[in-house]
């Protein structure tokens, strides 16, 4: 397993690197001018001078290596310094947000917290009722809870964000006054009443996203349980007079975690990405809002290098999950 | 000074009688209100106007950084780091219009506690014209050959020939005044290496920066050296971005969570449903703005592959084969009924208009009319010049058999797609089809020379949107219409004659508008350029949109002000108690 | 493969013969009341969409500005005779600020949902339970493929659809004519960005079942390995395969409202039932049901489909059949 894993790291470089080729392409392939949300007052003339003096338009051999440079060189770098005050990085250009004109990174890092804590929080939140919804439910399939679990898992999905957020913030904010519709992200955790203020500004956002990821797990949760709870290693274990409790618990959920896991692995990176719809509806401004901002206002440096960063997490994540399959059933062999 | 500001205050208290009432109550110390929280649904990326033309950008950073002269609600120059506004009669324009002479008020200091000189003035001059700056605002210095610093608080602007409307440099909101010694470092291509120049501009505005997250929020304070006694009210600002208009205008109108909203693009049904929360209050302002229709006075058709929608003769007639025809685009006109697309789609922030130039009043056109829709007027005129539908299909042909058959196109927004499926109809009972088509706004109003979908490239017969010009003088938006600006392959596309429209003797009656001065010969000359574009077939004028922006009803001393940044009074902003 | 995707749409199941396997299955599937209901609203929104057009007298882009804004049936029954809340029987379901029927939107816009998502929900699963079983179960294809499916995961959705967009759009409108190029379009363009989940997770559960004991006694026999996937594997990653079915249903009719968005769908003037519950949501106070219905319809249908996949789940299974 060991030397699957460092064969895997070392082959995810190349692959990476073919990755970040292929969305550098696409996106300076994909139509799109970040002088687009420029009042059109501003002449013809002037739009070009601007594109001119941000580098917008140079072929892509050399801007690509350039950042590549930057991402892979200069940035690490001026994380190195940050820490440890040194200054390698000096004089060295960053990669530099077209909107902002300011390093994308920066962003990135001030962004991160909000998204953490509310994106974060959802899919913990998710995680914990999925579960045992979905063992509950097949373990007593047909049932009343089954089906309940069943409807609001379905209704639940096929509702999008951008309705049931609507929905709830017309409900607890404007009619009944209880939480705020708009995330305030200057707000820091110092005391009681702000963590209460931090606790009330998050149940909404939390809510809506908690219940899209609950539905898919436990979905996918309950069908590989299902198929389990029917093996014959099960009527074995029953006949030997094991507990319900272990069979259930110990045998048959250790054997239906493997789509589970992969269905987490896959969002987890998505974590990080924040969650588009959602950050937008809520204000909650972190990363996925800055990633859609920068896509409507064409600011290809912080799109690439946002992208690019889900694509090392999604890499990880799943080769995460490889690692996982082989210690749930070890049978599973790579090599 | 003191003087000074108390004759605006007075001129304020005319326009804002209701508001000022309460006005002997709100006097005190700097910052005795707290906090005030503004929020635009688009995020301000920041805060230097130059490097970014966006209004939002543009908008807060006027809190912070100002210019010489501002315009106020009703459109007129007021003087703001000067003495008074100069004219050829106080002696401050030269007699033959090649310089201004603009006099600083004295004792002026920037937020860090530096005198306000004519430095910093000339300064931004040379910021905003250096060739590798890429400045957002450089047309406001087109024409300036120097600017002069003869003295301390003297700035002389000179001009390559007689400008008639000298008001450009330094005045308005997209003209601040930056602090030369903290961008000396800044200019030229080093511009976007000054990340934390650009994010905190020292000003001499009534609030300065505490922390700027761009994109999400500024917070702001009370700034100490503001040169008014008592101002601002506020203590602190928190300048939330983000979301969409509808949250914004709920944030303010239902839940009360912040004090004002910019740019209330929404029906006027949902607005009056907002109202009904009772926490705030929709304001309506209007400048220039007008929703139109763009008609291609070129052949779209896609067969014609490299030469879609370019005119074979760029000074030639209309090449469309049935747009031309002036009994098509009236007929098209006739059969819409603007009041009712104000009703649906603006409501109090619409009016009808004919123009092309609505405003400012003294540019305002009355010689055509367009409000009455008439469908049979519209049919007859079409029948009586030969467009007939001889196939029973319901659409009518030209003379040379081509089916009357359009693509509308515009940005993706739901006021524009109901107006869409609206015209779709009237048009349907003239015998016109249309196709509807929207597209996301990042990429329509973008230009890149690479996409289709760009208003620019018009691959379409007809496209609807809104334009405008800053300022009062229409002078720069009226040269829209110049044969030579229709855009092109050769030119990358670029070029604001979108219509592609020539008219005979336009370009002449244009080059005589930038040769004369007086506001009535002017405004003259203006509303014949106006009239002969819509005559013309240039484009099919909507609506004149107004601004809708919503403050709580805690909120005083807003006055909304579309010929400069909406904030521009920020600093008599106050709290009722 | 061909016999999952059949048995999923489950249209094809009475014609089977009458004897024998199938119709074990068909008894062991109507004996399910959830997928016996399910596929009742199945028929019933489908008739719905298809036929209700033909009898309902309203057409769904046709402007009435002095009837605008009225409120369904029941909100003017419950008001009672002398409110003011404007209602007819004419517009049962009410109208939209334009005038335009609500329940005439929601038959066309449902004939566009259902064909989008039943087809590119059917392509994403193809290619998800293509890739996915190929790359547990042959080895050698199993890192190009997994790669594969790690490139399409990390590229940015928006312009992805804006390059195809440029690419496809003019072509495909040439060759099929607006209305069908789009629809191809939109199809592929969701088809083709979210199989992804799909694969990963039939992977995962093919690279499991390949060790089992069952699996390795077939091979033992020398069963070719197409004989292996089809009659030991496909039932067996069956269950997975149908959540993402269900999941990828709601997905894909709530994705192309996103895409029309963009320009890239139908003209706006076309409802969808995804689009119809983005436009109303800015006045989800006033008039509820402009929100309520078209998501109803998207939930109704998605919980009918997954009911109808639990029932086909356990019909397909042996080892309840019969039971």
């Amino acid at each position: 397993m060991l030397t699957f894993t460092i064969r895997r790291l070392i082959l995810a470089v190349p692959t990476l690197l073919f990755i970040s080729l292929v969305i550098y392409s696409l996106l300076e392939f994909a139509p799109g001018d970040p002088m687009a949300n420029m009042p059109l007052t501003i002449p013809d003339e002037v739009k070009q001078q601007m594109r001119e003096a941000l580098g917008v338009g140079q072929p892509i051999w050399i801007s690509f290596p350039k950042w590549l440079y930057q991402f892979f060189i200069v940035e690490p770098l001026v994380l190195i310094d940050g820490i440890f005050g040194s200054t390698f990085s000096e004089g060295q250009q960053r990669i530099i947000s077209w909107q902002t004109r300011s390093p994308v990174m920066d962003i990135v890092a001030e962004r991160l917290p909000q998204t953490l804590w509310v994106v974060g929080t959802a899919y913990v939140v998710a995680i914990l009722i999925a579960l045992p919804i979905g063992i509950y439910s097949a373990y007593r399939q047909y049932s009343v809870f089954d089906q309940a679990g069943t409807f609001v898992a379905m209704v639940g999905y096929s509702v999008p964000p951008f309705f049931s957020g609507v929905l709830v913030i017309v409900i607890f904010s404007v009619n009944l006054g209880w939480l705020p519709s708009i995330y305030d992200t200057t707000l820091e955790v110092v005391d009681w009443e702000t963590f209460k203020l931090q606790l009330k500004q998050m149940i909404m956002p939390v809510m809506v996203l908690a219940l899209q990821i609950t539905s898919q797990i436990s979905r996918f949760m309950r069908a590989s349980m299902l198929d389990n709870l029917k093996q014959d290693y099960v009527r074995t274990a029953r006949a030997k007079g094991m507990s319900e409790w272990t069979v259930v618990m110990v045998h048959v959920l250790r054997n239906s975690m493997i789509p589970v896991v992969t269905v987490i692995a896959l969002g987890i990176p998505s974590i990080f990405g924040g969650a588009i719809i959602t950050e937008q509806v809520f204000k909650v401004n972190g990363i996925g809002q800055l990633l859609i901002t920068a896509i409507q206002a064409n600011d290809l440096p912080t799109v690439q290098t946002l992208t690019f960063v889900f694509a090392i997490l999604i890499v990880l994540f799943n080769l995460l999950a490889d690692v996982l399959y082989g210690i749930l059933d070890p049978r599973i062999r790579y090599d | 000074m003191k003087m000074k500001s108390a004759l605006l205050g007075a001129a304020a208290a005319v326009a804002f009688a209701p508001v000022m009432a309460q006005a002997a109550g709100h006097e005190g110390p700097r910052g005795r209100d707290g906090n005030v929280s503004i929020i635009y649904w688009q995020a301000p990326s920041i805060l230097n106007p130059f490097l970014s033309g966006g209004t939002k950008d543009v908008e807060s950073a006027s809190m912070i950084i100002e210019p010489l002269a501002r315009y106020d609600q009703g459109g007129n120059l007021t003087p703001w780091l000067v003495e008074e506004i100069p004219s050829v009669d106080n002696g401050g324009v030269s007699a033959d219009l090649t310089s201004i002479t603009w006099k600083i008020t004295p004792g002026l200091k920037w937020s860090d506690g530096s005198d306000f000189t004519s430095a910093d003035v000339k300064f931004t001059y040379e910021y905003c014209t250096h060739p590798e700056g890429g400045c957002a605002q450089a047309t406001k210095f087109e024409g300036v050959t120097s600017v002069d610093t003869p003295d301390d608080l003297t700035v002389v602007v000179n001009f390559g020939q007689p400008t008639p409307n000298p008001y450009g440099p330094f005045v308005g909101g997209e003209s601040p005044i930056i602090q030369a010694a903290q961008f000396a470092d800044c200019i030229g291509a080093a511009a976007s290496t000054c990340t934390e120049q650009n994010f905190n501009p020292i000003g001499t505005g009534p609030f300065k920066v505490v922390e700027f997250k761009p994109n999400d929020v500024i917070t702001m304070e009370a700034n100490d050296m503001y040169r008014v006694e008592g101002k601002p009210a506020f203590a602190t600002v928190t300048f939330k971005g983000g979301g969409d208009a509808t949250a914004a205008g709920r944030a303010v109108m239902e839940t009360g969570e912040f004090d004002y909203a910019w740019n209330l693009q929404l029906a006027p049904d949902v607005i009056a449903e907002m109202q009904e929360g009772g926490k705030g209050t929709p304001v309506a302002g209007f400048g220039p703005l007008v929703e139109r229709l763009m008609l291609n006075n070129s052949n779209p058709d896609p067969a014609l592959g490299d030469m879609r929608s370019v005119k074979q003769d760029p000074s030639g007639p209309s090449e469309h084969p049935f747009l031309g025809d002036p009994a098509v685009y009236k007929a098209m006109s006739m059969a819409i009924d603007r009041p009712l697309l104000v009703e649906i789609g603006y409501g109090q922030a619409g009016k009808v208009t004919c123009n092309w130039v609505p405003a400012p009043d003294a540019f305002n056109s009355t010689s055509l009319s367009c409000d009455t829709q008439d469908i049979d007027g519209a049919n007859a005129m079409l029948d009586a010049a030969g467009y007939m539908d001889t196939d029973g299909d319901g659409v009518r042909e030209t003379p040379d058999g081509v089916k009357m058959s359009i693509l509308y196109q515009t940005s993706t927004n739901a006021v524009r797609q109901d107006f869409q499926a609206l015209i779709k109809e009237w048009w349907s009972q003239i015998g016109i089809e249309t196709e509807l088509r929207n597209l996301s706004a990042s990429v329509f109003f973008g230009g890149d020379a690479g996409s289709p979908d760009t208003f620019q490239k018009f691959y379409a017969d007809v496209q609807m949107y809104a334009n405008t010009f800053n300022g009062t003088d229409p002078q720069a938006y009226l040269g829209n219409g110049l044969c030579d600006k229709a855009p092109r392959p050769d030119s990358q596309w670029q070029g604001e004659n979108i219509s592609r429209v020539c008219i005979e003797g336009y370009d002449e009656l244009h080059s005589q508008l930038s040769s004369t001065a007086g506001i009535e010969a002017r405004a003259e000359i203006g509303k014949k350029l106006n009239d002969m574009m819509v005559e013309n077939g240039g484009l099919i004028p909507l609506v004149h949109r107004g601004r809708l922006s919503a403050h709580a009803n805690s909120l005083g001393g807003v006055a909304l002000n579309v010929w400069d940044s909406e904030l521009w009074n920020v600093a008599d902003w106050y709290r009722i108690k | 493969m061909t016999d999952a995707t059949n048995a999923t749409i489950g249209e094809k199941m009475p014609e089977a013969p009458a004897r024998g396997r199938w119709a074990d299955v068909w008894r062991q599937f109507r004996a399910h009341r959830g997928a016996f209901w399910g596929m009742m609203f199945l028929v019933f929104i489908t008739l719905f969409v298809t036929v209700g057009p033909l009898i309902w007298p309203h057409d769904p882009t046709a402007l009435d500005i002095r009837s605008k804004d009225m409120r369904p049936f029941y909100v003017g029954l419950f008001a009672g005779e002398d409110s003011n809340v404007k209602w007819s029987w004419e517009h049962p379901l009410g109208t939209d600020n334009l005038g335009r029927d609500l329940m005439a939107k929601l038959m066309l816009g449902g004939q566009v949902s259902l064909a989008v998502g039943w087809v590119a929900m059917l392509l994403a699963l193809f290619l998800g339970a293509l890739i996915g079983v190929s790359a547990g179960f042959f080895k050698s294809l199993d890192g190009p493929l997994m790669r594969m499916t790690d490139l399409f995961l990390a590229l940015p959705l928006l312009p992805l659809l804006l390059v195809m967009m440029l690419l496809f759009r003019e072509p495909l409108r040439a060759t099929f004519g607006s209305e069908t190029g789009t629809f191809i379009l939109i199809v592929v363009v969701i088809g083709i960005t979210s199989w992804m989940q799909t694969a990963r997770v039939v992977r995962g559960d093919v690279l499991a079942l390949k060790e089992r004991e069952f699996i390795l006694a077939a091979r033992s026999i020398g069963t070719p390995s197409s004989k292996i996937i089809s009659r030991h594997l496909l039932p067996n990653v069956m269950s997975a395969i149908m959540v993402s079915a269900t999941l990828g249903l709601a997905n894909a009719i709530i994705t192309e409202s996103a895409i029309s968005f963009l320009g890239l769908g139908f003209p706006p003037d076309f409802p969808t039932w995804g689009k119809l519950l983005s436009d109303a949501t800015s006045r989800l106070q006033r008039f509820p049901e402009r929100v309520i219905w078209p998501g109803v319809a998207i939930s109704f249908t998605v919980l009918a489909v997954n009911y109808m996949g639990d029932g086909l789940r356990d019909a397909l299974d042996p080892r309840i059949r019969g039971r």
